[in-house]
């Protein structure tokens, strides 16, 4: 069949317009479920980090509110360490748009930034304290890149910054099956308990190539087929425990916790 | 049912078989089958999107100008899987945060396209449909059960329940690790497709 010019552009306007009308609107039309999956997927995230819900299954908003009663959101200056109380739960989106946008946020120069490929820090930072009874913890928002895309995540530290409590990564795109097992709780559950600092005050917890663990006390082993995974893990803890990310305020807390 | 439908249906589950005669869609049989669970939902997915694709496509052959009508195909395939995705993320929000990329790439999917061109182009509406399921079954077919084998015996699990305890939790069953790494669902489809030549001929090539 032959056809004219001008039917083949109608054709493809028609067929571009047919498609893409559809698609915004289920697009609108599921977004208010979307975000609502989103918001307590995170609030899920800090709370099963911080220990707070252990169930298998997920809290219902409702619950997930109730628990957050415990937790008090605070707004940090990444420079000075100062803390402000934030009125409210505040997701990690925000500081994620700040670290966007130049005027909120500076550009990093570390070799563990730029292992992560993390270009700018947001100049304020959100730390959500739990304060419940026996869970006296930190939870800090972190993010790096693995192989192929940026990893969202959030690490729960012990009140003193002994030791790391937990991580989670709550949204990623790395290949499901090697480094999407990041989000594996088998893999996870090496975490608890790696010392967080060296005596120099300098991060030194880190994840090493599969079956490389030399110091328990503070390596975690990474998983098999997913070694850059792995390092981008590593580098995204070092540069949010370090100068650029929470280091000012960490040491602002751990100097105030001293006698 | 007629005997020509039959065929449409049956065919691709066993000698017609995308992954294992046509070698299509070999990319996603590798990444998603490591779990029973992730393997089920892009089956899901994948079948709903061919199923879907070559219905609308089959719909508008007439219309469709040949000099452009991979790229119509594309553009409703496109639109098809991004429908997916977004009913995913609101009601199986779990599920599509572990497929991630690959439902996105369900667009690239060799079957989905293949399928469009080969009989969605010259086939009525339903009988396209019906082609488009099948051939996603197929594909499931050979996705459930290289995630089965791969899930069983790389961590012990099937749908995440534990079946043989393994020694990293204290059990009896130390996990084989080349089942988890993608170059173990290369053997077992290399495994399947030289089972099903020996006993079925007409999948041999001539020498």
């Amino acid at each position: 069949m032959n056809f004219s010019n001008k039917y083949i552009v109608g054709f493809s306007l028609a067929v571009c317009l047919v498609c893409s009308l559809a698609i915004s609107a289920l697009a609108v039309s599921l977004k208010p479920k979307q975000d609502v999956n989103r918001l307590l997927d995170q609030q899920e995230n800090i709370l099963r980090v911080s220990g707070l819900w252990t169930e298998s299954g997920h809290p219902t908003p409702e619950q997930a509110a109730a628990l957050f009663a415990q937790i008090v959101t605070w707004r940090v200056d990444r420079v000075s360490g100062a803390m402000t109380k934030a009125e409210a739960f505040a997701p990690a989106k925000e500081m994620i748009a700040a670290a966007k946008d130049p005027a909120a946020s500076t550009a990093t120069a570390s070799a563990s930034a730029r292992g992560a490929q993390i270009g700018r820090t947001p100049n304020v930072l959100l730390v959500y304290q739990v304060t419940a009874p026996g869970q006296e913890s930190w939870v800090l928002s972190i993010w790096g890149n693995g192989l192929w895309s940026t990893m969202y995540g959030f690490l729960s530290v012990a009140q003193d910054f002994s030791a790391i409590r937990g991580i989670t990564f709550y949204q990623h795109g790395e290949t499901p099956g090697l480094g999407g097992e990041i989000d594996n709780p088998s893999w996870r559950a090496q975490w608890p308990g790696k010392k967080i600092f060296g005596p120099d005050g300098r991060p030194v917890i880190e994840v090493v190539k599969y079956g490389n663990v030399r110091d328990p006390s503070r390596q975690v082993d990474g998983i098999s087929g997913s070694t850059i995974t792995g390092r981008g893990v590593s580098h995204t803890v070092r540069t949010w425990l370090g100068e650029e990310g929470y280091g000012a305020w960490i040491g602002n807390v751990m100097k105030e916790a001293k006698p | 049912m007629n005997k020509e439908n039959k065929e449409i249906l049956l065919g691709p589950l066993h000698l017609k078989n995308p992954i294992t005669l046509q070698i299509l869609g070999i990319c996603s049989a590798l990444a998603v089958t490591t779990q029973l669970k992730t393997a089920i939902v892009m089956s899901l997915a994948l079948t709903a999107v061919t199923t879907g694709s070559n219905f609308a496509i089959s719909l508008v052959r007439n219309w469709i100008p040949g000099s452009i009508r991979v790229i119509t195909q594309l553009a409703i395939i496109a639109a098809l899987v991004i429908a997916a995705d977004q009913v995913m993320q609101a009601y199986l929000f779990d599920v599509s945060k572990q497929l991630s990329v690959f439902v996105g790439l369900i667009i690239t999917n060799c079957i989905v396209m293949g399928r469009a061109e080969a009989f969605a182009m010259a086939n009525p509406p339903l009988k396209s449909a019906l082609d488009g399921f099948a051939n996603g079954a197929g594909y499931s077919l050979i996705l459930i059960a290289l995630a089965v084998v791969r899930e069983f015996f790389g961590s012990g699990k099937l749908m995440g329940h534990e079946i043989m305890p393994t020694s990293t939790n204290g059990g009896w069953y130390v996990p084989n690790g080349l089942m988890i790494l993608s170059p173990g669902a290369f053997f077992l489809i290399g495994i399947i497709i030289w089972i099903q030549r020996a006993k079925s001929p007409s999948m041999r090539e001539q020498e």
